[in-house]
């Protein structure tokens, strides 16, 4: 064995008193990655925190969008979508889909009768292995457009539990700094909600990047537009529909046969905003028809396979990809969070499922 | 462990301890930064995140083999027995931590049913069966584990540096600049 004193040796106090400030200065460092320490952040776990906190907690369910339904079918892609996008789903050709019919809220008991988002989310696979996974909602545009402001809706609407309704004084607090929730508001009212999940148009929201074969790269939305004439429902008797006339409807309508979307991309034009959910872009922007969504199947979603799914937006084939919406990774974080307190609830208790299940 | 033929661990097993060794401390950091945020940054740290600990893992498995065949140095002759025994002890945990960690993580993605993305259009294959409980079980080792891997790594640290600071036996320059 070699030893050899080093020339400039610490005394062994200076020495120890070394070593602990390292290995402190590290733990410090490690605390403040991790966000315990240092300005607050928001986290996947708090967006589920506060959906817990609006809508309580459901065991196993998805922590927004609960009441739900798996279906599944086929995606008829025209070739239109090669000229925006070199992502295979657009070769012409079917591929199979699987997807969750969905409204919104954390509660997966809750009524059908409220003038919420009406949803579809999708997983489109092609047989080389790619995949595009998206959520859509029925409406053009979201309340917020960042997820402090996701947390703090979701506080401050929550339903008091005499009332059944939220807290006016919170509500008007949280307007009066949220302006752009009222224009939500607004287009919540003026447009109409459909009495079923088949006749209902489903828009990405988000803009996305496509980038083609010959590596040009366009701002987009989509939307799945109907088939099926949009019958909506009377907002003013929503409290007295049964509890699951949407989900009833639906299923009554797949019965009788398939039901058929046209996949609609939308290009934006130079200077549109393209990280803003909270803002429509102009009508006469040019739109391409890239295929139909033809949807066959609808399960209950304890049995149908979609819970076991996460629609996270971020999951996509090459030529698609996220635009620098925050809300974008925002969903993909929550998402995530979300998927993994319903995995471990319901490993540890297997789902009890209520006399009717969606 | 191979008898002790020389004074310093041999030049790959040092290049790719001081690597490892970086490599596995940021991922440490990257994954309880991803986890503490909603913002941009969960996106472009978790498309970090995989690439970087299948990297370990591959590194791992370079490095295993390297192991066994080249011949290391032996600890001190004077060092308390117990000392020796938890040097040994966790090295084999650190080495168990840089195989298990990213085959926790690769299987917990698949068990997700999501692909295991490395890159634009580089998608591993899944190494576990689609399932929810599965997940949830793996989703929360990988997270108890990081911790105790990084509880490990501080303790090493200190030992690497007493040795190299309060006792100076040669142990740090052995896996440092080789020259003992
Ligand atoms: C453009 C805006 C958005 C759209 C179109 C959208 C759409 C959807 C859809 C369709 C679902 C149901 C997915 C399913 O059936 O599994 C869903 C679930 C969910 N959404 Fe959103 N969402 C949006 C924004 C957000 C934001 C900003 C957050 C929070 C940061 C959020 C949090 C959640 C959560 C936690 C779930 C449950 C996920 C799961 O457990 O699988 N959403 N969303
Ligand atoms: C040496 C290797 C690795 C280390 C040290 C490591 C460390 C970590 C840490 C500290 C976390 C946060 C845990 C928590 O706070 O709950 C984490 C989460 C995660 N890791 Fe790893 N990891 C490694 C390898 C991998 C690999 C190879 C993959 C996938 C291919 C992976 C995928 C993930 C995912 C998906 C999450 C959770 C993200 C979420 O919940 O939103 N990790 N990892
Ligand atoms: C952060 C600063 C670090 C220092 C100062 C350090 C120092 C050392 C030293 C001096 C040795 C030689 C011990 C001996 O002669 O038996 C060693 C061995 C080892 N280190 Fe580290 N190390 C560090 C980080 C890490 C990390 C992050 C890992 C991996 C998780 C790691 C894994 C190992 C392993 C597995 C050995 C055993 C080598 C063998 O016997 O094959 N070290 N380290």
């Amino acid at each position: 064995m070699t030893h050899r004193r080093a020339r400039s040796a610490l005394p062994p106090w200076a020495a120890y008193g070394l070593i602990a400030a390292i290995v402190l200065v590290l733990l410090a460092l490690f605390a403040f990655a991790g966000g315990w320490i240092g300005p607050s952040r928001v986290s996947g776990a708090a967006v589920s925190d506060a959906l817990e906190y609006n809508a309580g907690r459901h065991a196993g369910y998805r922590r927004a969008h609960a009441k739900g339904l798996c279906i599944s079918g086929t995606f008829e892609a025209n070739g239109n979508g090669t000229a925006l996008s070199r992502a295979s789903i657009f070769k012409p050709g079917r591929y199979p889909v699987e997807g969750r019919f969905s409204i919104a809220g954390g509660n997966p008991l809750a009524s059908d009768g409220r003038n919420v988002f009406h949803s579809m989310a999708l997983i489109l696979r092609t047989p080389d292995g790619q995949q595009w996974r998206t959520g859509m909602d029925h409406a053009e545009i979201f309340p917020v457009a960042d997820v402090a402001a996701f947390v703090g809706l979701q506080r401050a609407s929550r339903p008091d539990p005499a009332t059944g309704k939220p807290d006016p004084d919170a509500m008007q607090a949280f307007l009066a700094s949220h302006p752009e929730v009222r224009s939500f508001q607004q287009y919540m009212k003026a447009h109409p909600l459909p009495d079923a999940f088949t006749d209902g148009p489903y828009y990405s929201i988000n803009a996305f990047r496509f980038t083609n074969a010959q590596g040009v790269t366009r701002f987009v939305r989509w939307a799945m537009l109907p088939e099926d004439p949009l019958v909506a429902l009377d907002k003013r008797t929503l409290g007295g529909l049964p509890r699951d006339a949407v989900f009833d409807r639906t299923l009554k309508r797949l019965a009788n046969g398939p039901a058929r979307w046209h996949l609609i991309v939308t290009i934006a034009d130079p200077g549109d905003i393209t990280d803003k959910a909270t803002v429509a872009w102009p009508a006469g922007r040019r739109t391409v028809d890239v295929g139909t969504l033809i949807i066959d199947k609808a399960l209950p979603a304890a049995s149908g396979g979609c819970r076991d799914e996460v629609f996270d937006p971020t999951i996509l084939p090459p030529g698609i990809a996220p635009s620098d919406d925050p809300l974008l990774t925002a969903r993909s974080a929550a998402y995530s969070n979300s998927f993994t307190r319903r995995a471990s609830e319901s490993a540890r208790s297997i789902l009890s499922v209520s006399a009717k299940e969606f | 462990m191979p008898p002790a033929a020389t004074p310093a661990f041999h030049p790959v097993l040092r290049m790719l301890h001081w690597s490892m060794a970086a490599l596995i401390v940021s991922m440490l950091f990257i994954g309880v930064g991803m986890v503490s945020t909603a913002g941009p940054a969960y996106s472009w740290l978790l498309s970090l995140h995989r690439p970087l600990g299948v990297a370990i893992l591959a590194l791992a498995l370079v490095r295993l083999p390297v192991r066994v065949w080249s011949s290391t140095p032996a600890l001190p002759a004077n060092l308390p027995r117990w000392q020796a025994r938890a040097a040994r002890g966790s090295h084999l945990l650190l080495y168990a931590g840089m195989i298990v960690m990213p085959l926790i993580g690769w299987a917990m993605v698949s068990a997700a049913g999501k692909p295991v993305k490395l890159a634009e259009g580089i998608v591993l294959p899944a190494i576990a069966p689609h399932d929810l409980t599965l997940y949830a079980m793996l989703r929360e080792a990988h997270g108890i584990l990081a911790y105790a891997l990084f509880a490990l790594i501080l303790a090493h640290l200190a030992a690497a540096l007493m040795h190299g600071l309060v006792r100076r036996d040669g142990v740090l320059r052995s896996m440092l600049t080789g020259n003992a």
